[in-house]
């Protein structure tokens, strides 16, 4: 199989400076393995879902555990996520170009998690523009020496800074993007999953990329505000979709209805947590009773919840 | 480095906490210490040079999750056994998590006639070490404990998840008395504050953060100190400190804190009753 990075910087490689900004992501992994492509799922009319494994990253998973996907229009390509590493971002480059030849406008970043964005390197030589809220520049920045690190502990040396292709085109509020007689809605939200939380609505098939404002049977993780996620999802079931990609979980499932668990979860996080505060309980008395009646409904129960009680603890504490 | 070389100046004036200092550096232009080195021995040497330390586990419980769920917000609470004590009077207690790049998170110390020296705190650890405590009584004797927590990353963790807003609430306090069965529970001090490790990276300049943390925490009741507490990095942002009033105490509360950049907040309680 062609290495479809390798066979992109070539042409690129027309112009001398693009050779020498794009030499260690094309050398590095087309050398070694050539990524074949991720079999994505066509949930609707040209709207491609990669569904991730519900597991933590590992080197078996390659980082690929997040969903992520493609929308194609009738001029071009939007990518939304890339994945958790240059190999899944090329994984996802191949599976486009078994679909379509179109060029690639935009790769779009739902927040910054780096197993949504670290597979955008795969996509620079296809020269898109890389889009994302607002704020998620300055949060990744602020994270990527801890990401970076625990990239390389996963997934060994491969894992470098050049993975870290931060978004120029910025979203704060509402924007709409064409793909040619394709319009895609993105909205920015307020803090919520995390500081830097935008959804990608396909109006022609009603499909809501979500990121990770949904969770689908893998435990939500909290790393922005449960308040304002709350508040979020409040606004996010208005969205007139037919159905959700939720950041993890099934390719797709019914809008609104897929809201559901995740609602109930964070609703019973912030009432247990708001009552212990209100006898006076402690951090530890929080993390070690509130939830725990969610147990059997998530998968990653034991590795999220009490993390996102420390969080909301340590948020509603300030009521 | 540039975490440590800062407070070198505000440091010099106190001579124990140059010693930290020192510990601290050589700590960090050591190879990096695998999970099974002890560094305790050569803690311990800096910070109490040429004393005996004896365990403190037949009276002092130290209490920390085995595995902590948020590296940068660990509970850890020292509870003293007042039956089991044997006239031992505690005049400080130094918290210690040691393979932290400063390795003494705070210093409690108390006024002389403290009855009940137990405190809590929350703390980043950075990666897998034992915390140990240190009391040392009013007879200079010296008891420790420790646990070992597995957690890492805390103190390069990003500071916080709003910045503009904590900014703005900076030096806000609140008190609040927490429960406990069959008597008065103790009471809890929660401090607005980034308190920057110097080890965080600026979210717009990708420059690192300078340290910035409170220095001093002191809490009055009646006008009359009943806790002093030293601190340092790694304390948790936004720090609480749990400790109990001397039997009988019910003067209001008022605290005073400073941080490492000079500034100052005050505020003041009514004691929230027992429930
Ligand atoms: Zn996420």
């Amino acid at each position: 199989m062609t290495c479809p990075v390798l066979r992109r910087c070539r042409v690129a490689g027309l112009a001398g400076w693009f050779i020498a900004l794009t030499f260690a992501i094309c050398l590095q992994p087309c050398s070694a393995t050539a990524e074949a492509p991720l079999a994505m799922s066509q949930i609707a009319q040209g709207v491609y879902v990669y569904r991730g494994a519900d597991a933590e990253a590992t080197a078996e998973n390659a980082g690929g555990i997040a969903n992520i996907g493609f929308i194609v229009g009738d001029q071009s390509v939007a990518v939304i996520d890339t994945g958790g590493s240059l190999m899944v971002g090329q994984a996802l480059l191949a599976a486009i170009r078994q679909v379509t030849d179109l060029p690639i406008q935009y790769v779009i970043n739902t927040h910054f998690h780096p197993d949504h964005i670290l597979g955008n390197a795969a996509f620079v030589a296809e020269r898109p523009i890389f889009v994302g809220h607002v704020n998620l520049p300055p949060a990744l920045r602020a994270r990527q020496a801890s990401y970076l690190a625990r990239a390389q502990e996963v997934l060994g040396s491969i894992a470098s800074e050049d993975w870290f292709i931060v978004p120029q085109h910025l979203v704060s509020g509402r924007e709409v993007i064409d793909l040619g007689r394709r319009g895609l809605v993105l909205e920015a939200y307020p803090t919520a999953h995390t500081d830097s939380d935008l959804t990608v609505l396909d109006e022609a098939t009603g499909t809501l990329f979500a990121g990770d404002l949904v969770f689908l049977e893998r435990i939500p993780a909290i790393d922005g505000s449960i308040v304002g996620w709350l508040a979020a999802l409040d606004r996010l079931k208005g969205v007139p979709a037919r159905r959700v990609v939720a950041g993890h979980g099934p390719a797709s499932a019914a809008w609104p209805a897929a809201l559901a668990d995740e609602l109930r979860y964070l609703e019973l996080i912030a009432q247990e947590t708001r009552q212990i505060l209100a006898k006076g309980g402690t951090l530890q008395e929080a993390t070690a009773s509130v939830g725990l009646t969610e147990k059997n409904r998530w998968r990653l129960f034991d590795s999220y919840n009490a993390r996102n009680v420390t969080a909301a603890y340590t948020e509603l504490e300030w009521e | 480095m540039k975490l440590v070389i800062r407070p070198v100046t505000r440091y010099a004036a106190k001579p124990w906490r140059m010693r930290l200092l020192l510990v601290a550096i050589g700590l960090l232009c050591s190879a990096p210490a695998g999970a099974d080195d002890d560094l305790w021995p050569d803690l311990k040497e800096a910070l109490f040079p040429g004393q005996t330390i004896v365990s403190g586990a037949s009276f002092m419980h130290l209490t920390a999750p085995e595995r902590a769920y948020d590296a940068a917000v660990v509970p850890v609470q020292i509870d003293f056994d007042a039956a089991r004590m044997d006239g031992v009077k505690v005049r400080s207690l130094t918290l210690i998590v040691d393979k932290n790049p400063v390795p003494v998170a705070a210093v409690f110390h108390y006024p002389t006639d403290n009855l009940d020296p137990s405190v809590g705190t929350r703390v980043r650890v950075n990666e897998y070490t034992n915390v140990h405590a240190v009391a040392e009584a009013t007879d200079g004797r010296l008891f420790e404990i420790a646990v070992f927590v597995k957690a890492a990353g805390g103190c390069s963790a990003p500071a916080n998840k709003a910045p503009g807003e904590a900014e703005a609430h900076r030096g806000e306090m609140r008190l609040k008395r927490l429960a406990e069965e069959g008597r008065d529970g103790p009471l809890e001090i929660l401090i607005r504050h980034p308190n920057f490790t110097g080890m965080q990276m600026d979210q717009l300049t990708r420059n690192y953060i300078p340290a910035d943390y409170l220095e001093t925490i002191d809490i009055r009741s009646g006008g009359k100190l009943v806790l002093s507490v030293e601190g340092n990095i790694s304390l948790s942002e936004n720090p609480a400190i749990q400790f109990r009033l001397p039997t009988g105490e019910r003067g209001g509360i008022e605290v005073g804190v400073k941080d490492s950049n000079g500034r100052s907040y005050q505020a003041a309680w009514p004691i929230p009753p027992a429930s």
